[in-house]
């Protein structure tokens, strides 16, 4: 009986105790935006968004060019890496040979895994160096570098989930290949692919590392593609990093809209797929 | 239809990745960076064309960057050595000294004030043989002050940094063993402490960690309003960093200044000389291509050397000795 | 019966390359294949450009880069293994911290939450991984280095004093303060696969457990865990993956210090913040050679652990299959 006991209050205190790391672990997301609420809130002015940041020491000003110079370089990182990404999948899923495509699932996975600070000497080393100066195509060029594995694998996993009795019928009914994979397996699980995008945007929206020396920074609007471009992750580590309460109280903001936006982007692709995979079911 | 949508798709890319005539890229010194960005400021007030991107990266960044001609121009406050101007091959180095500065030392130590420090016992902290702020050495040099007996918390730069660099190269002056251990660089093996990314880290360090001690160039100190110390000089006097005591390190290199402004002032001689004081340097090619680039550079220069330098003292730094200033309006006509 | 069978002539070249450009669907395939292979050729391109610019140290350094424990730039002595100490120490306390919690909250999840409330776990668990690194640091320099330097390290030191692990000053960021940043960045990937793993042991080993006398703890630790620890494993794997190439965070909170040290209070480095924090200043070539040869390193570290995951999960699904 002592030892049936004994087994029985372990098992409650261990059971306890998992229930605790859950806790811990799942309210770890709202002690963090709380943070960045309580702190950022209050800068979130008309100023912030639409001003350029003043010089060492002064008060006042905001973060536009670094909100606008985040968007061109997703839309560049965009531009390359959706289509890589989403190409690539589709050869994967649909044409590819045995070995090659093992050989391409392998490099990407090897991509996906590299640090993101190795991405930037890699994307230093391509652009940077040879053109001379920083610019937002090396930004982007690294972040869509980070963007393609991602893509790749979700195009690759929810073209392979389509039933091949969908391929199988558009064949039949004398439609070619092409036409097969584009007008009927791909619109069949886009809100996969779609998903897998969007997670890819938000995934290098926040990135700072690899911008540290590409895009590196600009104290005023950069007019063109071929200059150093201000970003908010780049803005939110150098701001941090600084002696002024001022700059401090600009970081918390930027970092405020920075996560708004990677938690709605994140929300938002889960959403979608969840639709998805309603509208199959129902 | 499709041939016009390709030209307009054309023409835009081409829009964009036409180089920008009017920005200026620079990078590179921390020290003097506060008084660059005001000048940036109000010569582009000025003259609304001229656009200079300024990123204070540190003083190793200016000279990586400006090797690598990643960016028009750099900034530094260690000249560049022989072996760096020899691997700059497109152009040569034209050194202009641009404002005086002191390096000061800023403490946050709660309850003291208006520490004295000499190059023994500031070596003695950063090389970690000094490691309570009531070591005996720092309680004979302030007699009178409450020193904590609490570990002294080191932070130095983390960075390549020009303002190490002058810090290590008077500590080099005023001990041997550090000269022998560590030696003067911009980046250096430090045998203590925490490292900060520029004088914006170091300051940040130093303010939010009790029972530290960094250094700084002196409007950093002053903009957080954060003590620091008098420092002993040459002459045996503790003196501390200002307008005077930082003009009066530089009378002496002024009067014998070489053609290529490349100079240390460190430990100067004089009474009332600050010791850890520095010419800071902008970095100019002597060769610039493109021509509005050239003039604007060229324009600022000259506003820099006179009306510039106005803004010195309010801004804690010191202005260029007239004969120094002199000397380099010749030197603008070399910039081709 | 003389049936005539028509034959197309055999082709010429110039007229296999219209009937090419004319085949849809060859074009296609080749579309898709050359941007598969893109990815394939920028990946190998990428590992040659590492090896290419760090050339210069590799020559001058060879194999005692990786034992090397100075880094001078004065004296152009480089030596990479402080850094590599600091990235598997801070890596190590991360995993120390994350894994009990992270495989706690797991078993938690799969064997005694209802499914609503642990799918909504797990939903907060993931977006947590989405938070960028760079946010983390902003959190950490303004609340939790404070938090350690007044609170928690003076505690260590006042407890744990005596062990050479918790001397020194308290200075607030160090090996420690990164490690526990780490850590809240590991742990949903630990939660999320190992609920995963955990969920697909199948029920009947539960249930023969507990048909047996055991309690629901002594089931779920003595008999689903251990099946599904392969699955465990690798989400241990490419945890500490994620965890060695961390830069943002890590660089704001690590101190700075090139040096070796054995308290986990001290400021240390790690190779990925060492090149954040050099890289656009390195002032000299074999500085910067040093530099994206730490960065190889580094690459060398996340890819064999990314390996050691990938086979686990092959040894998974193999063995699972084969439980069947």
């Amino acid at each position: 009986m002592d030892q049936l006991k004994r087994r029985n209050i372990l098992n409650n205190i261990m059971l306890t105790l998992t229930g605790v790391c859950t806790v811990i672990t799942s309210s770890a997301l709202f002690l963090i935006l709380g943070f960045l609420v309580y702190n950022g809130w209050r800068s979130l002015n008309w100023d912030f968004f639409t001003k350029l940041p003043l010089s060492a020491g002064e008060v006042g000003g905001g973060l536009a060019n670094a909100i606008v110079g985040s968007g061109v370089l997703i839309v560049i990182a965009a531009v390359i890496g959706i289509p890589v990404g989403f190409m690539g999948g589709i050869y994967l899923a649909e044409f590819g040979g045995k070995t090659f495509s093992m050989l391409v699932r392998y490099t990407a996975d090897l991509l996906n895994g590299v640090p993101s600070i190795v991405i930037g000497i890699f994307a230093w080393t391509v652009i940077v160096v040879p053109l001379h100066h920083f610019s937002a195509w090396a930004g982007g060029f690294a972040l869509s570098l980070m963007m393609i594995p991602i893509g790749l694998r979700a195009t690759e996993q929810f073209l392979r989930s389509v039933p091949n009795s969908l391929r199988e019928g558009s064949l039949a009914l004398g439609a070619s290949k092409t036409r097969t994979v584009m007008s009927v397996v791909v619109p069949a699980a886009r809100q996969g692919i779609l998903t897998g995008m969007i997670l890819g945007v938000a995934r290098i929206a926040g990135e700072a590392a690899p911008l540290l020396f590409t895009s590196f920074n600009n104290q005023y609007w950069s007019k063109t593609l071929n200059e150093p471009t201000a970003s908010l992750p780049f803005m939110i580590y150098y701001l941090a990093g600084s002696a002024y309460d001022d700059w401090h109280r600009q970081a918390w903001a930027a970092g405020l809209v920075l996560l708004a936006l990677v938690l709605i982007a994140n929300i938002a692709s889960r959403w979608v797929l969840s639709r998805g995979a309603s509208a199959q079911r129902g | 239809m499709r041939r016009q949508m390709l030209w307009i798709a054309f023409l835009a890319v081409a829009a964009t990745t036409a180089a920008s005539a009017e920005t200026i890229n620079a990078a590179g010194a921390t020290f003097p960076a506060p008084i660059y960005q005001k000048w940036f400021e109000n010569f582009h007030k000025a003259h609304s064309d001229v656009q200079i991107n300024y990123q204070s990266i540190g003083s190793g960044g200016g000279i990586r960057q400006l090797t690598e001609a990643t960016v028009d121009f750099g900034a530094s406050d260690m000249p560049m050595t022989d072996e760096q101007l020899a691997k700059v091959t497109k152009f040569k180095v034209l050194h202009f000294p641009t404002v005086l500065g002191g390096i000061v030392p800023t403490y946050n130590v709660p309850g003291a004030a208006d520490l004295k420090f000499s190059g023994a016992t500031l070596s003695g902290i950063y090389l970690g043989n000094i490691k309570k702020w009531n070591d005996p050495a720092l309680v004979k040099d302030n007699p009178g002050v409450k020193l904590p007996n609490e570990d002294i918390t080191v932070v130095h730069r983390s960075d390549g940094s020009g303002t190490s660099f002058v810090f290590t190269d008077y500590l080099s002056k005023v001990s041997p063993e550090w000269k022998m251990k560590v030696g003067a660089n911009t980046s250096v093996n430090w045998p203590v402490g925490l490292g900060g990314k520029g004088n914006e880290g170091v300051a940040g360090l130093v303010k939010q960690t009790p029972n530290s001690i960094g250094y700084v160039e002196l409007i950093y100190a002053v903009q957080t309003k954060m003590e620091y110390g008098s420092m002993k000089n040459l002459a045996g006097n503790f003196v501390k960093a200002d307008f005077n005591t930082v003009s009066e390190a530089a009378a002496g290199a002024a009067k014998e200044m070489p053609a290529d402004f490349r100079v240390s002032i460190t430990n100067a001689p004089g009474k009332n000389a600050y010791p850890i004081s520095s010419f800071t340097w902008m970095l100019i090619p002597d060769k610039i291509d493109n021509a509005t680039k050239k003039k604007s550079i060229k324009d600022f220069l000259a506003w820099m050397l006179t009306t510039g330098q106005q803004d010195a003292e309010g801004m804690s730094y010191a202005p260029l000795p007239k004969s120094v200033v002199a000397k380099e309006q010749k030197q603008l006509a070399l910039i081709k | 019966m003389g049936t005539v069978v028509a034959t197309a002539p055999p082709q010429s070249r110039p007229r296999k390359l219209t009937a090419f450009w004319r085949d849809g669907d060859k074009i296609s395939h080749l579309v898709t294949f050359i941007f598969a292979a893109s990815v394939f050729l920028v990946t190998v391109f990428l590992v040659y450009e590492l090896w290419i610019h760090s050339g210069l140290s590799r020559a001058k350094f060879g194999f005692s880069f990786l034992t090397g424990t100075t880094w001078d730039p004065n004296t152009d002595q480089f030596g990479a293994l402080p850094f590599i100490y600091g990235t598997v120490l801070t890596s190590f306390i991360a995993l120390v911290i994350s894994v009990p919690l992270g495989v706690g909250a797991a078993i938690f999840l799969s064997e005694l939450a209802p499914p609503k409330l642990s799918n909504a776990c797990t939903f907060l668990v993931e977006l947590l991984a989405a938070v960028p690194s760079v946010i983390l640091g902003l959190l950490a320099i303004f609340t939790l280095v404070p938090l350690m330097r007044q609170y928690i390290e003076p505690f260590l030191k006042h407890t744990l004093g005596d062990l050479p692990l918790f001397q020194g000053p308290a200075y607030g960021v160090g090996y420690l303060t990164a490690g526990l940043i780490l850590a809240i960045m590991t742990f949903p990937f630990i939660i999320s696969i190992s609920r995963e793993a955990l969920l697909a042991v199948p029920r009947e080993q539960r249930e023969a457990a507990l048909a047996l006398g055991a309690t629901k703890w002594e089931s779920t630790w003595q008999v689903v865990v251990p099946f599904a620890r392969l699955g465990i494993l690798g989400s241990i794997f490419i945890a500490l993956a994620r965890a060695l190439g961390e830069t943002m965070a890590v660089t704001m909170v690590i101190g700075n210090d090139t040096g070796i040290h054995t308290s986990l209070l001290s400021p240390g480095y790690t190779i990925a913040a060492m090149i954040a924090n050099n890289f656009t200043e390195a002032t000299g070539d074999i500085f910067l050679s040093s530099l994206v040869e730490l960065g190889l390193v580094l690459f060398a570290l996340t890819m064999v652990l990314n390996a050691g995951a990938q086979l686990l999960i092959i040894a998974t699904t193999r063995k699972g299959s084969r439980q069947d």
